[in-house]
């Protein structure tokens, strides 16, 4: 019935079935496929086979990470300086991956906004993949989480109820940040999407929000008083919204 | 990045031992890097340090007897099992680069243009390297169990 159309050629399928096909063109080979069943039938066992390979192998990506790859043993070597700065560096990138910060050279200054949020994001990547240790104390115990986070930070944290939005604390844990420490909360919905809330000391007194995104993730980062916040999840940028507003409100009220 | 860096590795070489020590040569080889401090796409270097490093490893093991699986795989094992055992052996018949790419692209999800950079060939190369191995997996796949296609 497409016919008409230019005819669907063999690079085409692997750059639809791969996601890489300019989007004008999806209809296109969508009819196609429609018309020549068995082609639709060999793009299906590519999809089957991909469902195959993360069958097989995402759950090593979901183990621990063996003690010998813990970069901080890999660094603990000779010219301790220069590893420690690129050890840095790489733990920012290694960690969440492509931020999409370029250039932060080992003399700039560490606490730019960017790099900041960077830091989040990358805290945001590590942790809401762990299935049994996301955070070091867990949500059911809110008021020491609090408490000691406040002790720790030297700012008020405060962990905002998100019910509204759907999503519950799982507790939370201390980070380093780029200037001292930093409070990192994670929320988590019904059907196990997670969010996270990271504070740290900037030098931004107050800012507004603003928007971030890596190829998986969303943050939105704004500052407030000195302390700068870091909202981070999926790719659901309304959604995100409305989180990170909800977090906003409360933390206004709370005066924090 | 370290756990998905260990999915590749070992989804390459089919072997943990070996693939944690690629990872741990990987890992050690960027830190001591100073291209590090001249920013970029960390992702990609990794991948690329630590395919250039499988390539280094082949070869020296390419010197070494191989050595084969004794016992046969229990038939009974459960669907997904097996599917991964499967899909493990039609990997295994793959030549390297071609290997690379398929995973590249479906386990971790990169970009054409990123796998380019990544083994150092125009686009095109990627994409015909990964049809190749599609084909080459599909056939692997139906030949083991032909009873394995699956309609959805």
């Amino acid at each position: 019935m497409n016919d008409r159309k230019i005819p669907v050629t063999e690079d085409e399928l692997h750059a639809y079935v791969d996601g890489e096909l300019p989007a004008e063109r999806r209809a296109d080979v969508e009819a196609w496929l429609a018309a020549h069943p068995d082609e639709a039938e060999r793009v299906q066992s590519w999809r089957a086979m991909a469902e195959m390979l993360h069958a097989r192998y995402d759950s090593i990506a979901q183990e621990p990470v063996p003690a010998r790859l813990e970069l901080e043993r890999l660094e603990r070597r000779p010219r301790q300086w220069l590893y420690g700065a690129a050890a840095a560096v790489l733990v920012a990138f290694v960690a969440g991956g492509t931020a999409g910060w370029v250039a932060h050279g080992a003399a700039s200054a560490p606490s730019t906004f960017q790099n900041f949020t960077a830091d989040a994001l990358d805290a945001h990547r590590l942790y809401v993949v762990e299935v049994r240790h996301p955070v070091e104390v867990g949500g059911n115990e809110r008021d020491h989480l609090q408490a000691w986070l406040t002790r720790r930070c030297g700012w008020t944290v405060f962990a905002p109820n998100l019910e509204a939005s759907g999503l519950k604390l799982v507790g939370g844990r201390l980070l380093p940040g780029p200037s001292g420490p930093a409070s990192f909360l994670m929320y988590e919905g019904a059907s196990g999407e997670r969010y996270t809330i990271y504070t740290a000391k900037t030098e931004n007194g107050a800012t507004q929000m603003r928007y971030a995104k890596t190829d998986k993730d969303g943050a939105l980062f704004w500052a407030e008083r000195g302390v700068g916040y870091v909202v981070s999840g999926g790719g659901d940028r309304d959604r995100l919204t409305k989180v990170a507003q909800a977090v906003y409100d409360q933390a206004e009220k709370n005066g924090t | 990045m370290i756990p998905a860096l260990r999915r590749y590795a070992r989804a390459l070489t089919r072997d943990a031992d070996a693939a944690d020590d690629l990872v741990q040569d990987t890992l050690v080889r960027a830190l001591r890097s100073e291209r590090l401090f001249l920013g970029g796409d960390v992702r990609s270097w990794l991948y690329t340090i630590l395919t250039n490093l499988n390539k280094n490893r082949r070869r020296s093991l390419a010197r070494r007897p191989q050595f084969m699986q004794l016992t046969e795989n229990n038939p009974d094992a459960s669907g997904t099992e097996a599917e991964g055992r499967d899909i493990e052996r039609a990997l295994a018949t793959l030549v390297e680069e071609q290997r690379s790419v398929l995973l590249l692209v479906m386990l971790e999800g990169m970009s054409y243009r990123e796998v380019a950079d990544i083994q150092g060939v125009p686009i095109g190369t990627v994409m015909s390297r990964l049809a190749r191995a599609r084909a080459h997996v599909k056939a692997s796949l139906e030949g083991e169990r032909p009873t394995l296609r699956r309609v959805k």
